[in-house]
C-alpha cells in the first residue's frame, strides 16, 4: 500500500493494479471469499427472509381484522407467528446487520483489504443460508413448522407437545444460524483488532465500526449459551434426558434462564448495528462532526455490559427471578442509551440538515426507537408487567423496537448502496417509501398498545368475546398493510435503480469515514491506496484540509490533521 | 493492542463482580454460573492481549503511523474457495440427520472430513491469492 494522496476514481475499476481474476457467475457467488460478496449475498437472503417474515405478518394480520377470523386454522396460526417471529429474529434482523452491511463495510471502514479469516467468512455464510432453508422446510413436513412461538418455551417444545420434525427443524436451524452468528462474530473482533489501517487507532475508529466490534463480543458471550440449552433441548426431546422436563425432576424454567440469557444481550446484537448507522449517517447529513464520539463509544460498552445483567425482565411473572435486581438494571440501561439519544440531537443541533432519504430514515428510526424504549421503562416495572405481560402491550413494545431497526436498516442502505452499487437509489420513490413505512409503523404499533392495555393477549387467532377489540386491529392490520406496501416500493426502487448508470463516484455524500474514500464498488481488496487517518473523519479531513477534526485529546495546531496532509501535499 | 485489553477486561470485571452479587442475592445457580463464565470469557483473553502489550511495540495501528509504516504483507486472503461451500452442505447435512435419520451422516461425516482436509492443504498452499 502506499501512501495516498488523491482519492479513488472510477477509472481503477477497470485497470486496477490488484484487479481480481477469480470465477465469475454462480462459481463466483459458491466460491468467493470476498467480504463484499458475502455481505451482498448476506444482506440479499436476509432481505428474502425479511420479504418471507413480513409475508407471515400479513396472514396473521389479515386473520385479526375479524374477532372470528377465518383466513388460517387455529394451529396454522400458532406455525405463522412462531416462523413469524424466528425468521425475523434469527435469520433477518441480525444476518442483515452483522453478516450483511457489517460485513461489507466494516473492512473498508477501518482500511483494511478484507475480513481476518475469509474462509472462515464464507462458511458463515453457507450455515446461514441452509439454517434459513432448514427452519422454512418445516413447513413441508408432516405436523408442519415449529407453533411453540419463537421463543421455544419448555415444556411447549418438548417431544410430547411438539412431536413433528418442524420442531427438531427448528432446533437445527437454529444450531447452524448460531454457529454462523459465532463464527462471523469471531472474524469481526479479529478483523477490528488486527487489520486496522496504520493511524487507525481504536479512538479513530468509526461508530459503525465500534458498535460492530461490541456486537462482535456480545455475539461471542451470548450464543454458545442458546446453542447449549438448544443442545439439551434436542437431547430432552431424543436421548431421554429430562432436563426441562418436571415429572423427571427437570427444571422448564432453565429452559427461560438460558434463552433469556442469550435473548437479551441479543436485543442489543440487533439494536447496536442499526444505532451505528444512523450515527453513520445524521452527521454527514446534518453537515456537522458527531457530537460526543467518545460519549457514544462509551455508552455503546455500557449498553453491551449492562445487556448481560437484564435476562430475567422477560421472567417477571414467572414468580422465580430477583425482581429489584432485574428492575433497576433494566432502569440502568436506558441511561446509556439516553445518551446515545441526546447525541444524535446533538449532532443535528444547528447543523445543515439535508433531508436525503437516508437521513429521513434514520429520524423515523430515532422517534420509532424512542417509543419503543420508553414503553421499555414501563415493562421494566414490575408491577406494571405484571399488569402487561403476554399482552398486546408487549407486542406493540418489541414492535416499535424491531420497526425501528428496519427503519434503521432502510437508512443504512440508501446511504451506503451508491458505495456497493456506484448507484443512487431514487429519492422520490426512497421518500415515498419512507412515508409509507414510518406512518405504516406508527399506525401499526400504536392501537397494540390500547390493546394490550384493554387485556387484549398476545398469539390469539380468534377474539370472538370481544367484539370491540376489532376496530384497533383492523387499523393495526392497515398499518402492517402500509409497511407491505412500502417494501413493494423499496423493491421497485432497486430494480430501477440497478438499469440506471454508475454516477456515484466514490463520495457522494461528501462523508467522513474511510469507505468514502475508494471507488464506488471498491476494488477487490477495497483500496489502492490510503489517506494518513490522524481523526475519526479521515475522508472528511482529505477533502476538507481548511476544516480539520481536531484530535481528541490533542488540540495543538501542529498535530491537526491538515497540517500533517498539507506537509505530504 | 491497550485498548482492546481494557476493553475485555473492563466488560470481563463488570460482568463478575455482577455476578458475584447476583449470586450471593438471588442464591439462583443458573444466572450465576452464566454470568461468571461470561467474565471469565472477557478476563481471559483481555489477560492474553494484556500481556503482549506490554511486551510488544506499538503497531501503526496503535498510533499517529503514516500509511507507509504498515507497508509490507498483512497476511493471507484467498480470493477463492470452494471448501467453505463444501463444508457448509456438509454440516447442514449432518444436521439434518438429526431430524431425518443417521443416515444422512453417513454422506455428511465423509463431507466434513473431505472439506476439512481440502481447506487445510489449500491453507498450507497459501490460498488462491494473497494481499
Amino acid at each position: 500500500m502506499v501512501d495516498v494522496l488523491e482519492p479513488q476514481t472510477a477509472a481503477h475499476d477497470d485497470h486496477g493494479h490488484d484487479e481480481h481474476h477469480g470465477p465469475s457467475g454462480i462459481m463466483n457467488w459458491l466460491t468467493s471469499t470476498d467480504h463484499k460478496v458475502i455481505g451482498l449475498n448476506y444482506t440479499v437472503t436476509s432481505i428474502i427472509m425479511l420479504v418471507i417474515g413480513g409475508a407471515f405478518a400479513m396472514i396473521i394480520r389479515a386473520q385479526l381484522t375479524t374477532p372470528n377470523g377465518t383466513v388460517v386454522t387455529l394451529a396454522q396460526y400458532n406455525e405463522l407467528f412462531t416462523m413469524h417471529g424466528s425468521v425475523m429474529i434469527y435469520l433477518f434482523a441480525g444476518p442483515f446487520a452483522f453478516g450483511g452491511l457489517a460485513n461489507y463495510m466494516v473492512p473498508i471502514q477501518i482500511g483494511a483489504p478484507d475480513m481476518a479469516f475469509p474462509r472462515l467468512n464464507a462458511l458463515s455464510y453457507w450455515l446461514y443460508l441452509t439454517g434459513s432453508i432448514t427452519m422454512l422446510l418445516g413447513f413441508t413436513v408432516a405436523g408442519g413448522a415449529a407453533d411453540f412461538g419463537w421463543v421455544g418455551y419448555a415444556p411447549l417444545s418438548d417431544a410430547l407437545n411438539a412431536p413433528g420434525a418442524g420442531a427438531d427443524l427448528w432446533i437445527g436451524a437454529l444450531l447452524l444460524t448460531g454457529f454462523s452468528a459465532i463464527f462471523t462474530g469471531v472474524n469481526l473482533v479479529a478483523t477490528i483488532f488486527y487489520l486496522r489501517a496504520p493511524g487507525m487507532t481504536m479512538f479513530r475508529m468509526p461508530i459503525f465500526t465500534w458498535n460492530m466490534l461490541v456486537t462482535g463480543i456480545l455475539i461471542l458471550l451470548a450464543f454458545p449459551v442458546l446453542t447449549a440449552g438448544l443442545v439439551m433441548l434436542y437431547a430432552d426431546r431424543h436421548f431421554g434426558t429430562h432436563i426441562y422436563d418436571a415429572h423427571h425432576g427437570g427444571v422448564p424454567i432453565l429452559w427461560q434462564n438460558i434463552f433469556w440469557f442469550w435473548g437479551h444481550p441479543e436485543v442489543y446484537i440487533l439494536a447496536l448495528p442499526f444505532f451505528g448507522m444512523v450515527t453513520e449517517i445524521i452527521p454527514v447529513f446534518s453537515r456537522k462532526p458527531l457530537f460526543g464520539y467518545k460519549g457514544m463509544v462509551f455508552a455503546t460498552i455500557t449498553i453491551a455490559a449492562l445487556s448481560t445483567g437484564v435476562w430475567a425482565h422477560h421472567m417477571f411473572t414467572t414468580g422465580t427471578v430477583l425482581l429489584p435486581f432485574f428492575s433497576f438494571m433494566t432502569y440502568l440501561i436506558s441511561i446509556p442509551t439516553g445518551i446515545k439519544f441526546f447525541n444524535w440531537i446533538g449532532s443535528m443541533w444547528g447543523g445543515q440538515i439535508k433531508f436525503t432519504s437516508a437521513m429521513l430514515f434514520a429520524i423515523g428510526f430515532l422517534i420509532t426507537f424512542l417509543i419503543g424504549g420508553i414503553t421499555g421503562i414501563i415493562l421494566a416495572s414490575p408491577p406494571l408487567d405484571f399488569f402487561t405481560h403476554d399482552t398486546y402491550f408487549v407486542v406493540a413494545h418489541f414492535h416499535s423496537v424491531v420497526m425501528a431497526l428496519v427503519i434503521g436498516g432502510m437508512a443504512g442502505i440508501y446511504y451506503w448502496f451508491p458505495k456497493i452499487t456506484g448507484r443512487f437509489l431514487n429519492e422520490r420513490i426512497g421518500k415515498t417509501q419512507f412515508w409509507f413505512l414510518f406512518l405504516g409503523s406508527t399506525l401499526f404499533v400504536m392501537p397494540g398498545y390500547l390493546l394490550g392495555l384493554k387485556g387484549m393477549p398476545r398469539r390469539m387467532a380468534i377474539y370472538t368475546l370481544h367484539p370491540e377489540w376489532q376496530h384497533l386491529n383492523v387499523a393495526s392490520s392497515i398499518g402492517a398493510w402500509m409497511i407491505g406496501f412500502s417494501t413493494v416500493l423499496f423493491v421497485i426502487n432497486f430494480l430501477k435503480t440497478m438499469r440506471s448508470p454508475k454516477t456515484a463516484g466514490p463520495n457522494p455524500w461528501d462523508a467522513h469515514t474511510l469507505e468514502w474514500f475508494t471507488t464506488s464498488p471498491p476494488p477487490h481488496h477495497n483500496f489502492y491506496a490510503l489517506p494518513n487517518i490522524r481523526s475519526e473523519r479521515p475522508t472528511w479531513d482529505y477533502y476538507h484540509p481548511d476544516a480539520p477534526a481536531l484530535t481528541h485529546d490533542d488540540h495543538d495546531p501542529s498535530h491537526m490533521p491538515g497540517a500533517a496532509k498539507g506537509a505530504t501535499k | 493492542m491497550k485498548t482492546e485489553a481494557r476493553l475485555l477486561l473492563g466488560l470481563g470485571v463488570f460482568v463478575l463482580i455482577m455476578g458475584i452479587v447476583y449470586g450471593i442475592w438471588s442464591k439462583e445457580l443458573s444466572g450465576t454460573v452464566m454470568l461468571i463464565g461470561t467474565g471469565i470469557l472477557g478476563i481471559f483473553p483481555g489477560l492474553y492481549y494484556r500481556f503482549w502489550s506490554k511486551r510488544m511495540a506499538e503497531r501503526p495501528e496503535d498510533t499517529d503511523a503514516t500509511v507507509v509504516a504498515g507497508a509490507g504483507l498483512i497476511g493471507s486472503f484467498p480470493g477463492s474457495s470452494i471448501w467453505p461451500f463444501v463444508l457448509g452442505m456438509g454440516c447442514w447435512l449432518m444436521v439434518l440427520a438429526l431430524v431425518f435419520g443417521s443416515w444422512l451422516a453417513v454422506i455428511a461425516i465423509p463431507t466434513i472430513t473431505f472439506a476439512l482436509a481440502g481447506a487445510t492443504a489449500e491453507g498450507r498452499r497459501g490460498g488462491a491469492a494473497s494481499h
